[in-house]
């Protein structure tokens, strides 16, 4: 039998698990359809950004929300030549943690960037949501983060 | 406290799940063996193989014989029709079902093959599935063919005699 007889075919196995927000990261996600971020009051008075359900500290309830970013600094990144099929993006983008204006911690997000050569530790990044009638409340409503000011 | 932030989309209401669907994407290859099994089902016959030092004709074949060890290179066409050799009548639902219940799910021994296979029986009550009974495939229409147990769209009685407990009783 030839090679390309041999049959191949895609399969996919997926299991399709909803999962159940809480009220906290829930408010966030909400905040993000809305276009916004929030984080909650730590015990150390730190803004947890995303929020957790539980001070890491103290493990007791965390504080009250607080609106923070859209802009922020970025405090590590990672640039990726060769997208995979599942990043969020198609084109070279950087992964970075950033820290949102307001925030005490960095959050892990795309960045939008022409080059590396671009970024750096310590540059200044502003989220781009994607149009308010796409969003659903996830991470990916965020369509990326880009340089401030910067052409991208 | 959610509800004050919310008010921009008040009527959508707060986000209170997420989806997260767990995925993983193959390319699935059948092998060289299994593939000719499927190209038979895409013609509309069941192809198996015999084992060269035992004699079995095994339908799938994987490609080699798991007795002996040894490839499996003799392709051999078998029968449309079979023997049912055990069965079984799935009277409960699940989720992804796609067969209305009650439906009989059934191992048939191709004629020339020695091992069963399964396969769905219809055109008969439920009550009336036997051990020997001998069965037909129905194929899909000639253009739905495809290299796919699909092609296969049941199996129904025919009008023969049962078989001999004796001709399958060691394919139980």
């Amino acid at each position: 039998m030839a090679d390309s007889e041999v049959l191949h075919a895609e399969h996919r196995l997926e299991y399709p698990y909803s999962r159940s927000t809480g009220p906290i990261i829930g408010a966030f996600l909400t905040g993000l359809r809305d276009g916004k971020f929030f984080g909650a009051t730590g015990s150390d008075g730190k803004i947890i950004v995303p929020p957790t359900e539980y001070d890491p500290i103290t493990s007791d309830d965390v504080g009250e929300l607080v609106e923070v970013g859209p802009g922020g600094v970025i405090e590590s990144w990672a640039w990726v030549s060769n997208p995979l099929r599942k990043h969020p993006r198609t084109t070279p983008f950087a992964w970075a943690l950033i820290r949102l204006d307001g925030a005490g911690t960095a959050m892990m997000h795309a960045v939008d960037a022409a080059s590396p050569d671009d970024l750096a530790t310590g540059t200044r990044v502003t989220a781009k949501f994607r149009p308010a009638a796409e969003r659903i409340g996830s991470m990916s409503d965020i369509e990326a983060f880009v340089v401030e000011g910067g052409a991208a | 406290m959610a509800d004050e932030l919310t008010t921009d989309a008040a009527d959508l209401g707060p986000v209170t799940t997420l989806a997260t669907p767990i995925r993983l994407d193959f390319d699935f290859t059948p092998g060289v063996a299994q593939s000719r099994f499927l190209r038979g089902l895409e013609q509309g016959k069941f192809m198996g193989q015999r084992c060269p030092s035992c004699n079995q004709v095994y339908v799938p074949s994987r490609g080699s014989c798991p007795t002996d060890g040894v490839p499996t290179t003799e392709d051999v066409l078998l029968a449309n029709v079979g023997t049912v050799t055990t069965y079984c009548v799935v009277n409960v639902p699940f989720a992804g079902q796609s067969i209305e219940i009650p439906y009989i799910c059934a191992q048939v021994l191709l004629d020339g093959a020695n091992v069963s296979f399964m396969g769905l029986i219809q055109e008969i009550p439920t009550d009336q599935i036997r051990m020997g009974m001998r069965v037909e495939a129905v194929w899909v229409d000639e253009s739905d063919l495809t290299p796919s147990l699909a092609s296969v769209r049941y199996f129904r009685p025919t009008d023969e005699p049962d078989a001999d407990y004796d001709t399958y009783k060691e394919y139980l």
